[in-house]
């Protein structure tokens, strides 16, 4: 190839090499504007999300999203499946009433004599759909009711607000972040509808909503929380088996509940660190 | 049971077992198996240019240049995919704008944009000389077209030739990696999912980039089979030899990381393996049975054709029967891993059947559609650049 370099650039091509130089400098340049924010990525990721990192004026006035730290508690045995909650997620959050898309919705872990394995349904089983008789309705059916049943629990989910969310990890524009307060919200403005966090998403908390063509889940109610509210599911819920509050305040309900029970979470291999803590599940809940 | 169908509209898949409500609607359809299946037509098509263009392999020079216009032409519509796909492709461009990093999804854009240029480039330096020639015979808009493609280099004396070959040579060895890198990204995005015990693999990217090339060099003999019947030119025997074993070199590989893939899994018996056994048993048994059978008869025929040094007409019967059955393969295995994976819930206690719709933006037709587009797009490519050697001109 010695002869190669002896060549002089012909005549007429000497301009579009040095363009072509020229976008060879701008890619390297950009790789390393990339590195960069990749290094940054990762020592944020690697970190605890630093607080002074966001200014104390989020999105809502008055209130200081750098103060809080929420989280939330379901007491499966306290859980009489009545279904308000989903009801009322679906009227607050203006969630399609359909059988396929839910902010939250709760399961029913049924064991049966002689079984070692639960029957589980949630409200979007066929029998159950057929037994409300209208999609607008939540019923779970009574099937069980000739069978000899020798344990059985109801067991609210909704998204996890994880500390390591592989949904925000996964969102090619950044559209699902994590605020400084812990929750994990979809800027649904900004959502190119692509549906990579609903896959990442263990917990199948995710859906993608139809009318607006971008992905949709809980927000803890975050319209509601922020200006001192409850999220809906719990304001409705006769029973307190959904529990919520801020972690930051010793004497709130959700310090009670962590404090007086012995907690757990779901699929804590994931490493997603989730911040919805259960009372009274058992191994075979996932 | 008619209030279910009432109230849960066509869209919603039907379970057994237990699967998360929000599970029943799957969130990839055929749309996202069409998407790596187009982008690993494209690295395949470019490795066996590269065979040619950078390590002088002189039996592939007679689809060297049609590969090139191939890649080309898959390229252009695997982003199509994508982008009809998603929910607010007017909001599509974001990803470059505002790249979230640690999105795998992120970086397709800049890895398809490099891979582009790339691409643009080797085309421009390999078929330099014949734009020249037609920008100085034709007239009209045609000519005014091949006068801008020249970008005002008319320079075809042996010197410059030989700076051409030395950029296409660059051009085409980097390539393999853009390539490689392309598909093997794709792969990452299936691959780096813990979320989804059937995705969740290191092997992945290798098996991604691996079933790419089988399926990228079975379309280039399908292309050059049928362009040279077409134009009824005489086929490269020794060429449709070499494609013969680089198929049966990539395809023995493949084979044995897909299969160990499946051994590995089966064989660690994690937990829920019994609702993964199902799914291999259930929802997805056409789809693997497809995928086995059209791999392993191609390769009991390219290994008889080529133990046996089969010539004539013989050879380009066999290989594009091989070639048809190993791209339904490649596609099946996108089906089986982008659906099944799908059809198998995060909850490890239930499966769901997926069919897809005919019709819509989701639909086989849509789907379907992009990927014959990708067929016409090479045909009016071909007519702009003809690549066919001057020894394989048609009379």
């Amino acid at each position: 190839m010695s002869e190669d370099k002896s060549i002089k650039d012909p005549l007429g091509r000497r301009g579009f090499m040095s363009l072509l130089g020229k976008m060879c400098a701008t890619t390297a340049v950009c790789s390393s504007v990339a590195s960069v924010a990749l290094e940054g990525v990762a020592a944020v990721a690697k970190s605890t999300p630093a607080k002074a990192e966001f200014p104390p004026a989020g999105p809502v006035p008055e209130y200081d999203w750098t103060k809080h730290r929420w989280a939330f508690g379901v007491d499966t045995t306290r859980c009489i499946g009545c279904l308000r909650c989903v009801e009322a997620c679906k009227v607050e959050n203006d969630v399609p009433f359909n059988p396929h898309d839910f902010r939250t919705w709760v399961e029913r872990y049924v064991y049966l004599e002689g079984e070692d394995k639960p029957h589980i349904d949630s409200q979007s089983d066929p029998v159950n759909i057929a037994a409300a008789g209208s999609p607008h309705d939540y019923r779970f059916s009574d099937r069980y009711r000739n069978a000899k049943v020798t344990k059985a629990f109801f067991v609210p989910k909704l998204c996890n607000h994880c500390e390591n969310p592989p949904c925000v990890q996964v969102c090619p524009v950044g559209a699902t972040y994590k605020t400084p307060d812990g929750v994990v919200l979809i800027d649904k403005d900004y959502c190119i509808g692509c549906r990579y966090c609903v896959q990442a998403c263990p917990y199948g908390a995710r859906y993608f909503n139809e009318e607006t063509q971008t992905t949709d889940k809980c927000t803890w109610c975050y319209h509601r929380i922020t200006k001192g509210l409850k999220p809906a599911c719990v304001e409705v819920c006769p029973v307190k088996a959904r529990i919520f509050g801020d972690l930051n305040d010793p004497s709130s309900e959700i310090n009670e509940f962590i404090r007086s029970h012995r907690i757990s979470v779901l699929k804590p291999w994931t490493g997603n660190g989730p911040h919805v803590f259960y009372n009274g599940i058992d191994s075979e809940v996932t | 049971m008619h209030t279910f169908m009432h109230v849960a509209p066509f869209i919603a898949s039907p379970f057994r077992g237990y699967v998360y409500p929000n599970e029943t609607v799957l969130p990839w359809g055929v749309l996202i198996v069409v998407y790596p299946y187009i982008t690993g037509l494209v690295a395949g098509a470019f490795i066996v240019s590269s065979l040619y263009h950078t390590f002088r392999i002189e039996r592939f020079k007679p689809v060297a240049r049609l590969a090139l216009l191939s890649a080309l032409a898959f390229l252009s519509f695997a982003p199509a995919a994508l982008l009809s796909h998603l929910g607010h492709p007017e909001r599509s461009f974001e990803a470059i704008w505002t790249a979230h990093w640690t999105s795998a999804f992120a970086a397709f854009a800049y890895v398809a944009g490099f891979y582009a240029i790339l691409l643009i480039l080797e085309i421009w330096f390999a078929f330099r000389v014949d734009i020249v020639a037609m920008a100085q015979t034709a007239r009209g808009s045609t000519g005014l077209l091949y006068r801008l493609m020249t970008l005002g280099s008319y320079d075809v004396s042996e010197r410059a030739l030989a700076y051409d070959r030395k950029w296409t040579k660059v051009l085409a060895a980097v390539g393999i990696a853009a390539a490689a890198g392309l598909h093997g990204y794709v792969g990452f995005v299936f691959g780096s999912l813990k979320a989804r015990e059937w995705w969740s693999s290191d092997l992945m990217p290798i098996i991604f980039i691996l079933s790419a090339v089988v399926s990228g060099v079975a379309v280039l003999v399908l292309i050059y089979v049928v362009s040279s019947k077409v134009r009824k030119a005489a086929i490269d025997e020794s060429c449709m030899t070499g494609l013969a074993q680089v198929l049966w070199g990539f395809l023995i590989v493949t084979m044995l990381v897909e299969a160990l893939e499946y051994v590995e899994m089966l064989y660690r018996r994690i937990e829920g393996i019994g609702m993964i056994e199902q799914l291999i048993a259930g929802p997805i048994r056409i789809g693997l049975a497809i995928q086995v059978l059209c791999s392993l008869i191609p390769f009991l025929i390219v290994t008889v054709l080529l133990a046996r040094n089969v010539r004539g007409r013989a050879l380009i019967g066999w290989m594009s029967i091989s070639s048809v059955l190993l791209m339904s393969a490649v596609l099946a295995m996108r089906w089986n891993v982008v659906i099944g994976g799908q059809e198998l819930s995060k909850t490890a206690k239930g499966l769901l059947t997926f069919t897809p719709p005919l019709w819509g933006r989701e639909g086989v037709v849509w789907a379907s559609t992009l990927l014959g587009g990708s067929f016409v797009f090479l045909w009016v490519l071909a007519r702009l650049l003809p690549p066919w050697e001057p020894a394989q001109m048609s009379e």
